[in-house]
């Protein structure tokens, strides 16, 4: 019989004496050389103050300096027609003028205006920064939510029926978000769109079918299944009913109750503004309310190589309700301190207005500095970490690379940055990487996170 | 219960054929027919009469009926049939109830003693329970194959499980080696055909197939990794390109030694020579990426676990890859560049080189060191080895060495001899594959029924039983469309303007790992990113189960199916709807109880059309639709 180091029947690494000792080796190494490390997370272990991540994810690369990071001074081939980028409640920083509502929250979020990787790539720039890894080795890594799913999900005792990482409402598809943890940790889209009647969560709401012909035909389905019935230990068969009387929970019990919008009142929702994104902010704080540890709303839209201004004053009303009353209505209901919100992208636009055709007036991939928005569990409102130069081009000063951006929100959520990854080839990966890993980083966001 | 002889005339599939004579327990009318079709008119097939065998084991003789009016007690009726010759027979399920009896005969007497010595004899054999999935023809077994797992099963005190019965054979090869769901015509028709050898001539057809190269392509393809974007980027064109390379070896029986030599030293362009993008399918191309990428696919090694000068000296043989770029727009040129600067390369002086196995072989500066190691590998026992294992793991679940890619010191074969064996038969045959398919697919031990004989769990490792497994994702969204008449939507993350994908592609027939779409992401398509076979992951989960029995999708695609409407139309009796069903969805015909709980579903007032959507509902949900058996 062969020995496996790693159980992927029962998912739970089973170590080896040898795995163990270098396990531990490994570990108390990676204690001493943790002054030498140049992320220094881990002397102290991580306090927990945040619960859950709702992770806004700006699908195509939103325009840094027509957003959170404004240049009206740079003239009109930079900042276009957005020329007068309005004050926040704090004072100091301006955003721009179409984001009112987000301009009276500031002190709620903290902005990072220095996001750099250097990559122009859609796939590429998605894979560092949801994953805070270089791609081309051999392993494709797993991205923040299967991360947190690992860590906070089944494995750590939570016991929900809707799974510990869902999607709102697609799955970006750029890349394999579970990597190599394996399917178990890929996210639930709910597909459906939340502004519409009823939510159609995919598999769980099915309009066309009333609850006693769901009960109905659940009752044919057992007197039919003669396999199961003639193999009822089979470990297939076991996982098969499992997996069924789960989804049975979802459908039929009171698991699928949190995507009925209908229980919200109805000027919430508008304040949430009736659109797919401001709905699914809605979704997303039902869900934090339930226990959920990781949502991912993918925000479509943001890739303006043409039409750029048309799209930002098309889209960031939409984002400015969603995100300034899911704020709010986080910090009202107690949960903005157990709650982290990110706010970003896979990179940020061309600061300098391409004019010519074919883009007449939009911005092309810009890697080299882009922004990024962190609220909530315990990271402070209210400031501004890194800035880039006059024309938003490169970083001034205070660089952060994707692994900070990472390695803070672990820290704040609890996971210790030694967590290991199990992966099918047995190798001791950690969380973050290691010294050796040659990954760039400036350190933690101490600036904004507090104790 | 009684046995009922099977006549492929009668349209009801299942009664006697007037005419033929054993032994007849009970009176014939003159010019009677069929009891089934003038009676009940349901289209069973076989129940297996344990009295009519009881008396064929004793041998009675054979006794004329008297005359019909006399002799029939029930007033007319036809009696019961006769009893025919049993290659073929085998059990479906519990026969109708209330099977009408006719007076004593004489022998009556003679078969309480019979009935009694059976009875004891039971005692010391097992006779294999009525359940839809096994045989009760006596098993013999077939090649050496069998002789070495047997053997070993002896050793190891492990009882093997019974022959399966056709049907559940029918739909396992046809699954196991062309990943497609038979129809409900092939169904009935092979279980009702009465010629002995007709396994062996099923498994010949589907190996001629091209359903064969589709399928058998795309578990190589998952093996090479041919994925066109992140993180392989091999590009479309040459995706596609690679693709028909080894779908077109696979149809056309390229000897497994030929297919190796040429993905390791072909060189020239990705778009026209197609093996070179063996060398770009890869994520990591340095030399000592390409030496463990060679070692996993190839020798089925994890070249993580050698020590590290073994890879570096395997390494030295693809110092001297070349890559270029042409004009064209994503070609790339592989070629052998003897002024390579890669460490290890040669440039210009002979090196000592050392192969995997130890050995060292000397390359000079004109030779280029990637025939050299081609020549070493076609002739190492461990390319043998890792091949029969892969495609022994791909038909059964589990290899002799598990995982497949995984040949460690301590990871060894469940069972050597026939590890050995098959590896060296494999290797006198010219690395015929379809040989070996052929081979592994006539065996008593790929026949087994599911239903394990011996509790202990060795006996799943030892192969004394076909192990439950799910279907794979393109599989199983396959049968779905082949039984509602639907078609997959595809999609791929970059736009591919020169990709044509008609509409009735079947996703077994995909080329590139980059097209997929959201029921194949959630049902464990491997994204091919390491080659691993681990990274197929066929384990149900609850939004897997979501999805099949509440999703829109589903729902739709019974709604709109021809199949459910044609079968849901008027004049239609329940009965023949329900052996319809079965006979598409799970390849065999419903037992008598199974027949009676969905007749009562369609009767309850749920309405015909629903019903029948129902019931095909729940016969798609059933684990036996679900998974390999």
């Amino acid at each position: 019989m062969s020995t496996k180091f790693f159980d992927f029947e029962k998912q739970r690494p089973r170590l080896s004496r040898r795995e163990a000792i270098q396990r531990t080796l490994f570990a108390a190494s990676g204690l001493v050389l943790a002054e030498h490390l140049s992320f220094k997370a881990f002397a102290a272990p991580p306090n927990a103050r945040a619960k859950a991540v709702i992770q806004i994810w700006m699908w195509g690369g939103p325009s840094h300096t027509d957003i959170f990071d404004t240049k009206p001074e740079a003239g009109y081939d930079y900042c276009g027609p957005f020329k007068s980028p309005i004050e926040t409640n704090v004072s100091g920083i301006r955003i721009c003028e179409l984001l009112p509502l987000l301009a009276k929250q500031a002190d709620k979020y903290s902005l990072i205006r220095s996001m750099t990787h250097g990559n122009n790539g859609h796939e590429t720039a998605s894979y560092i920064v949801q994953t805070g890894r270089q791609p081309g080795g051999r392993l494709v890594y797993p991205c923040v939510g299967a991360v947190v799913s690992l860590a906070k999900g089944y494995d750590a005792g939570y016991k929900g029926l809707i799974p510990p990482y869902v999607v709102l409402t697609e799955p970006q598809g750029r890349f394999d978000e579970a990597g190599f943890l394996g399917a178990r940790f890929r996210p639930f889209a709910t597909g459906g769109n939340p502004a519409l009647t009823p939510f159609a969560v995919e598999g769980v709401v099915s309009p066309g079918v009333t609850e006693q012909r769901q009960k109905n035909r659940r009752e044919l389905l057992h007197h039919l299944d003669t396999l199961a019935q003639t193999l009822p230990e089979d470990p297939q068969i076991t996982a098969a009913t499992q997996a069924e009387n789960l989804a049975y929970d979802m459908i039929l019990g009171d698991g699928a109750k949190v995507f009925d919008l209908s229980q919200e009142k109805a000027d919430l929702r508008d304040r949430y503004g009736r659109s797919k994104f401001g709905q699914s902010c809605l979704v997303a704080r039902r869900l934090v309310e339930r226990g959920i540890p990781y949502v991912t709303i993918n925000y479509a839209g943001w890739d303006t190589h043409k039409e750029n201004f048309q799209t930002m004053r098309r889209e960031l009303p939409n984002m400015d309700k969603g995100l300034a009353t899911l704020l709010q209505d986080l910090s009202e209901r107690g949960l903005l301190d157990s709650t982290i919100v990110w706010w970003g992208g896979e990179f940020g636009r061309t600061p300098k207005v391409q004019w010519e055709a074919p883009w007449n007036g939009g911005r092309n991939h810009w890697g080299k500095v882009f922004s990024a928005l962190l609220a909530g569990g315990g990271f402070r409102g209210g400031q501004v970490v890194g800035a880039s130069d006059a024309h938003g081009e490169e970083v001034k000063d205070r660089p952060v690379y994707p692994v900070d951006l990472i390695g803070s929100i672990y820290q704040q959520m609890g996971i210790a940055a030694t967590t290991s990854l199990p992966n099918p080839e047995g190798l001791p990966l950690a969380v973050m990487p290691g010294a050796d890993e040659g990954i760039k980083s400036a350190g933690l966001l101490k600036e904004i996170m507090s104790a | 219960m009684r046995v009922v002889k099977q006549n492929p005339n009668c349209e009801f599939g299942g009664h006697a054929r007037p005419g033929r004579r054993w032994l007849r327990l009970r009176v014939r009318p003159a010019g009677a027919r069929c009891s089934r079709c003038s009676k009940s008119r349901t289209g069973r097939a076989v129940e297996f009469d344990l009295r009519a065998a009881l008396s064929r084991t004793m041998r009675l003789a054979e006794v004329r009926a008297p005359s019909a009016k006399r002799a029939d007690p029930t007033g007319g009726q036809p009696a019961d049939l006769e009893i025919g010759d049993t290659a073929g027979l085998e059990t479906c399920g519990t026969g109708p109830a209330g099977v009408r009896r006719s007076a004593e005969t004489p022998l009556r007497r003679f078969e309480i003693a019979g009935w009694t010595l059976l009875l004891l004899l039971l005692l010391a054999v097992r006779l294999p329970a009525a359940t839809p999935y096994e045989s009760l023809v006596a098993p013999t077994p077939q090649n050496k194959i069998d002789e070495l797992v047997l053997a070993r099963l002896k050793v190891l005190h492990l009882a093997p499980a019974h022959p399966c019965s056709d049907a559940v054979f029918l739909r396992r090869v046809t699954l196991d080696a062309t990943g497609t769901l038979p129809s409900a015509a092939e169904a009935q028709q092979f279980i009702l055909d009465r010629n002995p050898a007709k396994r062996g001539a099923l498994i010949d057809r589907l190996l001629a197939s091209d359903e064969f190269a589709e399928y058998l392509a795309l578990k190589w393809s998952d093996a090479l990794r041919i994925k066109a974007e992140f993180p392989i980027n091999l590009w479309p064109n040459a995706a596609q390109t690679y693709h028909h390379w080894v779908y077109d070896g696979i149809r056309t029986n390229r000897p497994c030694d030929q297919f190796a030599r040429e993905l390791l030293t072909a060189s020239g362009s990705d778009f026209e020579n197609p093996p070179v993008n063996f060398y770009r399918a890869m994520q990591n191309r340095t030399p000592a990426g390409i030496a463990q990428t060679v070692a996993l696919t190839l020798l089925g090694e994890r070249a993580e676990h050698w020590p590290s000068n073994q890879l570096a000296n395997l390494a030295v043989f693809f110092a001297n890859v070349g890559r270029k770029a042409t004009a064209e727009w994503k070609e790339e040129i592989i070629y052998f560049n003897p002024a390579s600067t890669n460490a290890g390369a040669l440039n210009g002086a002979a090196v000592r080189a050392v192969l995997p196995d130890g050995s060292r072989v000397k390359l000079t500066p004109d030779q280029d060191p990637r025939v050299v190691f081609a020549d070493w590998l076609v002739k190492d026992p461990q390319f043998a080895r890792s091949l029969v294992n892969r495609t022994w793991a791909w038909f059964f679940g589990c290899g002799i060495v598990q995982e497949p890619d995984d040949f460690r010191a301590d990871n060894p074969p469940a069972n050597p001899e026939l590890l050995a064996w098959l590896a060296k038969d494999f290797a006198a045959s010219g690395y015929d594959f379809k040989r070996l398919c052929r081979m592994i697919l006539n065996s008593q031990t790929y026949q087994f029924a599911p239903l394990p004989a011996d509790a202990n769990p060795a006996a799943a490792a030892n192969f004394a039983y076909y192990p439950l497994r799910r279907l794979d994702a393109e599989v199983l969204i396959d049968a779905i469309d082949q039984l509602t008449g639907s078609s997959e939507k595809y999609v791929s993350e970059i736009p591919e303007p020169f990709t044509y994908i008609p509409d009735n592609l079947r996703s077994i027939a995909l080329p590139d790992g980059s097209i997929t779409s959201s029921f194949l992401e959630m049902f464990g398509r491997p994204p091919r990113d390491t080659g691993l076979e681990s990274e197929r992951n066929n384990r149900i989960s609850a939004p897997q189960k979501l999805t099949l029995l509440n999703s829109s999708l589903m729902q739709r695609k019974l709604e709109q199916s021809r199949m459910i409407e044609f079968q849901s139309s008027a004049g239609r009796l329940p009965d023949d709807i329900v052996t319809g069903m079965y006979l598409g969805i799970l390849s065999r015909f419903p037992t008598a109880a199974e027949t009676k709980t969905a007749e009562e579903y369609l009767k309850s007032g749920i309405g015909r059309r629903q019903g029948t959507v129902d019931l095909a509902w729940a016969l798609m949900n059933s684990s036996e639709f679900l998974y390999r058996h």
